[in-house]
């Protein structure tokens, strides 16, 4: 039963980041939380192994459209190696109650962000 | 240099949240980075995959990672994701849009309570 509801959820949580032009781990994150009751280290560090094929099937078909620029990706990916390490010492360091707060507040900015951009657009 | 500078803050943005950190990457590409928004995002996706992979190994070499609900969750998500974008320019209305930043905000308070 959890597993027919990991799946739909994964669908679901796929489906709006598609459409909305947002990353799965915004939604992968509370997901793990509040439906799998894992701890939110671990639900974030979770979602970041899932977030993988998603950014992998998108990084591919930008990438056949020729808008990749990858020696600009690929020196952001290699610098983000110390600012990982500092997050993950950061999240693990913080008690979960705050990081899961910080992280509603995340949620809540990017929500703002979103409505921000359907006013600019109309 | 500022590529260097925007893979630090997004790095450090991605792990602590647990999320790609596109929303981080693309404005510091156009406004920091001078790219278009096209290049921008498409050139972001690519990073978040470097940077999702680091952070997945360093979490994982600390045992965090529930690889079998990593699976069950990413896996359907990149078909979704699939459908997810082909649908946009159908229905990616204003409505819809204010709706999700909704549920967003409604998981927001949610967590912070």
């Amino acid at each position: 039963m959890t597993v027919a509801i990991a799946i739909a959820l994964g669908l679901l949580a796929g489906v709006l980041a598609g459409l909305y032009g947002v990353g799965g781990g915004i939604l992968f994150v509370p997901t793990l939380v509040l439906a799998f009751g894992l701890g939110q280290v671990e639900a974030e560090a979770t979602s970041l192994v899932a977030i993988l094929p998603t950014v992998a099937a998108g990084a591919w078909r930008q990438h056949r459209y020729g808008n990749v620029r990858w020696r600009a990706a690929v020196v952001i990916g290699l610098a983000a190696i110390g600012g990982v390490e500092l997050g993950v010492l950061a999240a693990k360091s913080l008690p979960e109650q705050t990081l899961q707060r910080l992280f509603g507040l995340f949620v809540i900015g990017v929500a703002a962000q979103l409505a921000w951009r359907t006013r600019r657009v109309s | 240099m500022r590529l260097v500078v925007i893979g630090l803050v997004a790095g450090f943005f991605s792990a602590l949240f647990g999320v790609g950190g596109g929303i981080v990457v693309v404005p510091l590409l156009i406004l920091a980075a001078d790219f278009r928004e096209r290049a921008a995002m498409a050139t972001s996706l690519a990073s978040i995959g470097l940077i999702a992979v680091a952070g997945s190994i360093s979490y994982a070499l600390r045992g965090d990672v529930h690889l079998g609900y990593a699976m069950l969750i990413g896996l359907p998500a990149a078909l979704g994701a699939v459908a997810g974008t082909t649908l946009q320019q159908r229905l990616a209305t204003r409505a819809l849009t204010l709706s999700f930043a909704g549920l967003l905000t409604a998981i927001g308070i949610w967590m912070l309570l």
